[in-house]
């Protein structure tokens, strides 16, 4: 659909809209989910009320006499539909539009060894529109993540009524681990993803309006070989 | 007009920034509430169109069975109910044939089954636990419970109060638990005994029980009251 020009960025529509709402769901999935973490704790410690979501726990142990773990279920649950659909319009667009097969592939083992020291050394040129090998495998590997992060969940809500999926992940409380691995590397990935974002502002830019550098396409047919120079 | 334009911006921004600074007057908002309840009743549906009525919940070995099972409410242990089996009644009302009140004696002569299940706390911690008592479809059979009827309601002695689906009531391992690990159910986990669902979360799963109400209006849950899921199956 798009042709993939140098220094150009471009998003589809339902890219656009796929990757908000994605963004949406996954920050209501992690503060409610902190908070539910919050009343049973795997590891030694809990995340600060200020990161989670479910409410203020003084006005909700006054009213419901519960400290807000209900309200943060009760997001988690809401939200859950929201990710579940925005992540399957992202998936069934990336692969039918081709999307995916475009900008995330190919990825080979040598690239991404190459683009991973480059990016350490902080050697590794940026060039709009067109994703590393880092990038790819990232991007791969947060859809991954994203995917256990929803199998691990719902082993969680209904351990009975799919139990094969919770025996997959090494028992009830094993799913509960998968579940908050993935959560980490999620927000890792988030991380990486908006300091990348600060760095180079544009691609937010491209996300929201639709396309950054010399994306203006009557521009671009008017005198094409401009384009290509000047972004770089 | 500018005056009012510019309180709406003020609102706008001090509602942005709450919004911004803290998830907290976000969640308290009514507007929020009531979006988060609707999503409740929708989850309700898919869960209960989900449940499968022969899917058996998974069954442990003995060894795995916890004998000092956890003790959970909102108050402390010894403010358990202590109920005298020599006054306690079981009472039945609505959709029953046969409302005669039960006693211990004759609750403890049901016939009666063994299951090493698994607790699920919707905290997220579990606990498996060997009870034995009579499978509530038994006693829904024995006393003439229409059993198509949609709901079934409880109340406790520790002013708790519960409910669930019909297809739940009737499912082979929910059970009247009258005995925790080969012992009578001790006070503070419900004595003389405590619905057992093992295809619910734990608090789906009322101990103390002193009535048992057969209805098609969905009962009210304690919990469910406080925000939590209604149908909260496991």
């Amino acid at each position: 659909m798009t042709v993939k020009r140098p220094g150009v960025q471009t998003h589809s529509l339902p890219v656009r809209i796929s990757h908000w709402l994605m963004a949406l769901s996954i920050l209501i999935m992690i503060g409610s989910g902190w908070r539910i973490y919050n009343a049973s704790p795997i590891f030694p410690f809990r995340f600060p009320l200020w990161a989670t979501l479910g409410g203020d726990v003084g006005a909700s142990l006054a009213l419901h006499g519960d400290p807000g773990v209900a309200t943060a279920i009760a997001w988690h649950l809401a939200g859950l539909w929201l990710l579940l659909a925005s992540f399957l319009i992202f998936l069934l667009w990336g692969v039918l539009s081709g999307h995916f097969w475009r900008d995330f592939l190919p990825v080979s083992p040598g690239a991404f060894r190459r683009d991973l020291v480059a990016a350490l050394r902080l050697r590794l040129e940026h060039r709009l529109g067109e994703y590393n090998a880092v990038q790819k495998v990232f991007y791969w590997g947060v859809l991954t993540a994203v995917l256990v992060m929803i199998l691990s969940g719902i082993a969680i809500w209904k351990p009975v009524q799919t139990y094969p999926l919770e025996v997959l992940f090494g028992g009830f409380q094993g799913a509960r681990l998968v579940h908050f691995l993935a959560m980490t590397s999620i927000v890792a990935f988030l991380v990486v993803h908006l300091a990348l974002v600060i760095l180079v502002p544009s691609t937010l830019v491209a996300m929201i309006v639709g396309h950054f550098g010399h994306g203006n396409p009557a521009i671009e047919t008017i005198s094409p070989a401009d384009g290509k120079g000047e972004a770089r | 007009m500018i005056i009012a334009r510019r309180k709406l911006l003020q609102r706008g921004f001090s509602l942005g920034a709450l919004t911004l600074l803290t998830g907290c007057d976000l969640s308290d908002n009514d507007a929020v509430q009531s979006v988060l309840a609707r999503f409740s009743k929708w989850n309700d549906r898919v869960q209960a169109a989900l449940f499968r009525g022969q899917q058996l919940a998974p069954t442990f070995p003995e060894s795995m069975a916890v004998k000092d099972f956890r003790y959970n409410a909102w108050y402390s242990r010894d403010k358990a109910p202590r109920l005298d089996p020599a006054d306690y009644r079981l009472l039945l009302s609505g959709k029953i044939a046969d409302k005669r009140p039960w006693t211990v004696a004759e609750l403890h002569a049901l016939p009666q089954a063994t299951q090493i299940t698994r607790h699920v706390c919707v905290e997220g911690w579990s606990m498996i636990g060997k009870w034995t008592g009579t499978p509530f479809r038994t006693f829904l059979e024995r006393i003439g419970a229409d059993t198509t009827a949609r709901y079934v309601g409880f109340e406790c002695a520790d002013g708790y109060y519960e409910g669930i689906d019909m297809p739940t009531a009737l499912h082979p391992q929910t059970l009247m638990a009258f005995k925790l690990a080969d012992e009578i159910l001790p006070r503070e986990h419900g004595f003389p005994f405590k619905l057992r669902i093992p295809t619910k979360l734990g608090f789906k799963n009322p101990k103390f029980i002193t009535t048992i109400y057969v209805t098609d209006k969905q009962p009210p849950g304690y919990w469910t009251d406080r925000g939590y899921n209604w149908f909260s199956g496991i």
